[in-house]
């Protein structure tokens, strides 16, 4: 147990110095890879922002009805009661066309002249919230349920905009996923080819070690731990990517968020979006290293 | 120690390098590998060393027929022998030291150990001084005498050797052979191939001699002087 972590260290930390004495070539390798990663993870840390944006119009989704100019005050209050108990809905509100109006006296101050008006313009108007966690589809089912209630004149909901950006976020999630396999596969390929082109250059050394009797562990522990920092280098780069990124944009995207949300909330680096640049990084530079110790290194016998 | 039972070696198209061959060699045994160029001596080590297999026929070692033996045993089995080669096969970018250490790393000696062997190996050929230096900085005769320190620093109970001194001039070859009868006297059996009849002439040892990958008459030392 000593002797094979102590074998581990020794190839580990020579892995190191190997991938050290060539810091040009190294540094090449793990910069790709850690754009490859930053690629993804920064798509990510986008969408997260804006879902957080999305999040902070909850009742930006709220729909307004306008019932129709002859309805009755009392029909009103039924349709209140009737609109609660559809599926979808959490809470319906009553603005009174009397209470509209005075409403709309007090803040455009046009109080006098619409003093003269002899019926009241405004129809009776219900404010209604969807519950939270609704679909964009059973969002807009409740709309067209609305708009064919009797006494009924015009359903809006104002903002459409928040379901396409919604429905924009949950396309980009999928293309995050996307490129983040693609992207993935991709490192997968570049450290394998880097790890097959340093068998290959190694090919008498490989000879000459099996002839003395290693095993194909001991073979191919090198060649892995160099797919691994490779990873781990890839990972760093890419996070100081991201970091950098982030800098530079956070003072221009909180402007434009100010500008929509009253609270803008940008959202940075946080321990997941790390800890996923660096497994992503490990996990496909050892991965990389097995696709071609794998196939190359077996390949390799004495003659 | 080994034994050939009616072994045919064919390589992939081309005939039979060994032609059902039956030989022993016994433990503490010097055996001479004679016979021209081409008469299957490489590939008939190369059969000890699990480098190929045998078409047909058992192929014993200590005892085991080591023919059908599974890929993974392999190594285990290499590391019971010494080997040495013609063109010596050290690692050119390590040192005396590290080429040495080799078979001892593997093996997952620790490092104190690593190093008295080695030391101690590296006095028997002769060249403590040259632990540092790398083969290129070595003469011929001196890197491979580094093979043969690679080849006896587990201390195995068999050395194989392929032309050893293939390489070499008339008087290095002379001692590289007088090395391996030292390793001899104290226990090792050793089986070296040669064509080099005017050495042989000079040295003790049986003689095995093949023809066309078959067992000939070894020759006679009266025609060869
Ligand atoms: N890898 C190989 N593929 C095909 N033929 C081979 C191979 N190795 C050796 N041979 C043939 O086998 C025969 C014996 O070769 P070898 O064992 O090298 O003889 P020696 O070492 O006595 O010169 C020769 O005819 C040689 O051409
Ligand atoms: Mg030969």
């Amino acid at each position: 147990m000593k002797h094979w972590l102590k074998l581990h260290w020794r190839n580990c930390t020579g892995s190191l110095r190997d991938l050290a004495e060539r810091p040009l070539a190294t540094l090449l390798t793990a910069a790709v890879i850690g754009i490859a990663l930053a690629m993804p993870a920064s798509l990510n840390l986008l969408v997260k922002n804006g879902s957080n944006l999305a999040g902070s119009w909850d009742d930006a989704r709220d729909f307004s009805v306008y019932l129709k100019l002859d309805t009755e005050l009392s029909k009103a209050q039924q349709l209140v009661d009737q609109i609660e108990a559809l599926t979808g809905v959490a809470q319906v509100s009553l603005t009174s066309a009397d209470a509209a109006l005075a409403d709309f006296r007090a803040s455009s101050g046009l109080g006098e002249v619409l003093e003269e008006l002899e019926d009241n313009p405004l129809p009776h108007t219900l404010g209604v919230r969807p519950i939270e966690d609704i679909s964009v589809a059973e969002l807009d089912a409740l709309g067209q349920q609305l708009a064919q209630l009797d006494a009924v004149e015009l359903v809006q909901i104002d903002t459409e905009w928040v379901q396409r950006l919604n429905a924009m976020l949950d396309f980009l999630r999928r293309v995050v996923l996307l490129a983040s396999t693609l992207l993935v596969i991709g490192v997968l390929i570049i450290v394998g080819n880097t790890i097959r082109l340093d068998i290959q250059s190694r090919r008498d050394e490989i000879e000459v070690l099996k002839l003395v009797g290693a095993s194909d562990g001991f073979v191919r522990r090198p060649f892995l731990y160099v797919g691994l920092w490779y990873g781990i280098l890839g990972g760093l780069l890419a996070m100081l990517v991201l970091l950098l990124g982030s800098w530079l944009l956070a003072a221009p995207l909180e402007t434009l968020v100010g500008l929509y949300a009253s609270e803008a909330n940008l959202l940075g680096m946080d321990w997941a979006t790390i800890g996923w640049v660096l497994a992503g990084g490990v996990l496909s530079g050892w991965g990389g290293a097995w696709t071609a110790v794998a196939r190359h290194l077996s390949a390799i016998q004495p003659s | 120690m080994i034994r050939f039972d009616s072994v045919t070696k064919r390589y992939d198209g081309t005939g039979e390098a060994l032609r059902n061959l039956s030989f022993e060699v016994d433990s503490g045994e010097m055996v001479f590998l004679t016979g021209s160029s081409g008469a299957g001596k490489s590939t008939l080590l190369k059969l000890i060393a699990l480098i190929e297999r045998p078409t047909r026929g058992q192929v014993l070692f200590d005892g085991r027929n080591i023919a059908r033996m599974a890929a993974r045993e392999i190594p285990r089995h290499r590391r019971q022998l010494g080997v040495v080669f013609q063109d010596n096969k050290l690692l050119v970018e390590r040192s005396t030291f590290d080429n040495v250490a080799l078979p001892l790393v593997i093996a997952g000696l620790n490092d104190r150990e690593i190093a008295r062997r080695v030391r101690a190996a590296l006095d028997q050929v002769g060249l403590l001084k040259k632990e540092r230096s790398k083969p290129g900085a070595l003469s011929l005769g001196e890197q491979q005498r580094v093979g043969i320190a690679r080849a006896v620093v587990t201390r195995p109970r068999v050395i194989i050797a392929d032309e050893p001194t293939g390489n070499l001039d008339p008087w290095l070859s002379l001692e590289i052979m007088k090395l391996f009868g030292r390793f001899n006297d104290i226990g090792v059996t050793m089986l070296i191939a040669t064509h080099d009849l005017n050495l042989l002439g000079k040295l003790g040892g049986r003689r095995i001699r093949l023809e066309n990958g078959e067992l000939a008459e070894p020759e006679d030392d009266a025609l060869v002087f």
